[in-house]
């Protein structure tokens, strides 16, 4: 068997497995190729369900991601994977066949963090957003007036959900735990913006509470919600938008690094085993993958976005069919978008590995910025909103590690931009779970314990 | 026809919703948003668009493949 032949698993047909298995093919693996997909779909793209999508521009059906070549596969799409076993190299899967491999990628992302209590979370009018068919519910929901929405939790989903019912002249009330929307990924000076424009665009945002019950009419549909602070709410509808649960449980007892923070790779995104040793034949990518990187001091980065789906699902689908001194390293530096009441929120870096940050562009008034990050000296992270030309240029201060706070005088801010400290919160007191987690240096995960946010 | 934005390389200049405004749009002052699966009418100012772009950031699968619900996506149910 060379690189180039044998036989290739990819478990998750999503963005992640897609675009990996476009690579091999591109790449000359002329072997077997097999996709196993839990979705019965074939793999969409999943950013425009709460921006396009539930705003009602675009029918749910209109997601479909298209494929940058045809791919030649085995597409096994609505069975899961159940079972890894690495010593005689097979998947076990959900309809009872074992799938053999010489190389497996893994790419199964996250999951909507479920709302806690099952009773409630089952009552009608309680939703996620995270696939089609939660979007074709909502949808439905949205479009049926309800008389108010509540969203329970302010990190990006949230956010943008915040931003549909409003544009769609609902009325909604968002529930955070943490101080202010977005803080867990922008920190408190840019969340203190995102909340002025939350509210300036008649949102009902209560922070600093948590849902502390979700009560049904009797007949099982959601009527009301009870917050900590002894507010009750008739809402309609709930939109549970917690963050998001690791796919990681197929992999349980496989012996892999992996756990409730993602499996562990290196930067080739070679998977870990338990050991702390790379395995040779497993690799990751995507949302379920914790890999190190360079600019945040080698500690294991675990990222939902889009971008880093790609990138990662590139260079590991590139690895898979290389030898080792063609391997590449997946080096790119985390970026997102997000769009929200209008607004166009870009990120470069790692803005929650900070402990300064400085407007450094524009005007925050006029909610047209740029907003620089440093940790320890060093430019780490840039976010814009509604400026998003220019991050290029500082994602060039953030890989040269430049001197924080930068030095030059920037467009329309003459003299020195003021720095404030980054307001950085533990993620354990948010109620949405932030998109970005720097999680140390340990690929092994036996010390960490998954704690279910109460909401 | 499919297509597919980058929107981390998009810098939302709008060039795309000049040549094709049935399909591409802008949300306030540069978030785009855009239908995936358009009319197959559109396919030349799509093409036109995707050329335009400047950070070419506007992936088009030309062909029969559109939206999801497909026969296949269906049987599968
Ligand atoms: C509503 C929403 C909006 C978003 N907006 C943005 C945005 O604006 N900007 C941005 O950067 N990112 C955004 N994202 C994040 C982005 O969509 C993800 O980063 C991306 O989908 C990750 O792709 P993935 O393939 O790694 O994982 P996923 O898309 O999570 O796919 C994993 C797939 O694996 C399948 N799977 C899981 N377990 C198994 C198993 N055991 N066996 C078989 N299959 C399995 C799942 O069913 C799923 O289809 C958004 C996400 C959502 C949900
Ligand atoms: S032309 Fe390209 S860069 Fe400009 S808005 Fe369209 S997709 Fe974005």
């Amino acid at each position: 068997m060379t690189g180039r032949d044998g036989r290739i698993v990819v478990v998750g047909a999503s963005l992640a497995g897609l675009r990996a298995a476009e690579t091999l093919r591109d790449e000359g693996f002329t072997g077997s190729l097999t996709v196993v997909g839990e979705e019965r779909h074939e793999p969409y793209d999943r950013p425009p369900l709460s921006k396009q999508v539930l705003l009602g521009r675009v029918p749910p059906d209109h997601v479909a991601l298209p494929a940058r070549r045809p791919v030649d596969a085995d597409w096994r799409l609505g069975v899961r994977a159940t079972g890894l076993d690495l010593e005689k190299r097979l998947v076990r899967l959900s309809d009872g066949a074992d799938l053999p491999f010489d190389r497996l990628l893994v790419a199964t992302g996250v999951r909507a963090r479920p709302w806690p209590d099952e009773a409630q979370a089952a009552l009608d009018g309680v939703v996620g957003v995270r696939t089609l068919e939660d979007a074709r519910g909502l949808l439905e929901r949205l479009e049926a007036g309800p008389r108010r929405v509540l969203v329970i939790g302010a990190g990006f989903t949230g956010s943008e959900m915040a931003s549909v019912c409003r544009e769609r002249g609902l009325d909604v009330v968002v529930a955070e735990r943490g101080g202010a929307p977005l803080i867990g990924a922008l920190g408190g000076v840019l969340a203190e913006v995102a909340a002025d424009i939350q509210r300036a665009h008649g949102v009902d945002l209560r922070c600093g509470v948590t849902v502390t019950a979700l009560e049904g009419d009797g007949r099982g549909r959601l009527a009301r919600a009870r917050l900590s602070d002894g507010a009750a709410l008739e809402v309609d509808v709930a939109v549970v938008a917690l963050g998001a649960v690791r796919n990681t449980e197929w992999l349980a007892g496989s012996g892999l690094a992996a756990g409730p923070r993602g499996v562990a790779c290196d930067a080739g995104c070679h998977a870990f085993d338990l050991n702390g040793v790379v395995t040779d034949d497993v690799f990751v990518a995507g949302d379920v993958a914790r890999f190190p990187h360079p600019v945040y001091e080698y500690q294991l980065l675990a990222l939902e976005h889009w971008g880093n789906a790609v990138a990662q699902a590139e260079v590991a689908a590139h690895n898979m069919v290389s030898p080792g001194v063609r391997k590449r390293p997946h080096l790119s530096l985390p970026a997102f978008w997000s769009s929200q009441f209008g607004v166009n929120i870009k990120s470069l870096g790692v803005p929650s590995f900070a402990d300064e940050v400085a407007v450094v562009q524009g005007s925050v008034e006029e909610r047209r910025f740029v907003a620089v990050y440093g940790y320890q000296g060093r430019v780490t992270a840039a976010v814009a909103f509604d400026q998003a030309m220019w991050l290029d240029f500082y994602g060039r201060l953030i890989e040269a590690a430049a001197p924080f706070p930068p030095g030059f005088d920037t467009v329309g801010r003459p003299g020195k931009p003021e720095v404030l400290p980054a307001d950085v919160p533990d993620p354990a007191v948010l109620s949405h779970g932030p998109t970005v987690a720097v999680t140390g240096h340990l690929p092994d995960e036996r010390r960490v314990t998954l704690l279910r946010p109460p909401g | 026809m499919r297509l597919m934005v980058d929107l981390n390389r998009c810098q939302g200049y709008g060039q795309c919703v000049f040549l094709a405004p049935e399909v591409f749009s802008l949300h306030g002052e540069e978030a785009l948003l855009y239908d995936a699966a358009p009319d197959e009418g559109q396919i030349e100012r799509v093409r036109r668009a995707a050329a335009a772009c400047p950070v070419q950031a506007i992936l088009v699968e030309e062909g029969p493949r559109a939206g999801l619900d497909t026969e296949a996506d269906r049987d599968r149910a």
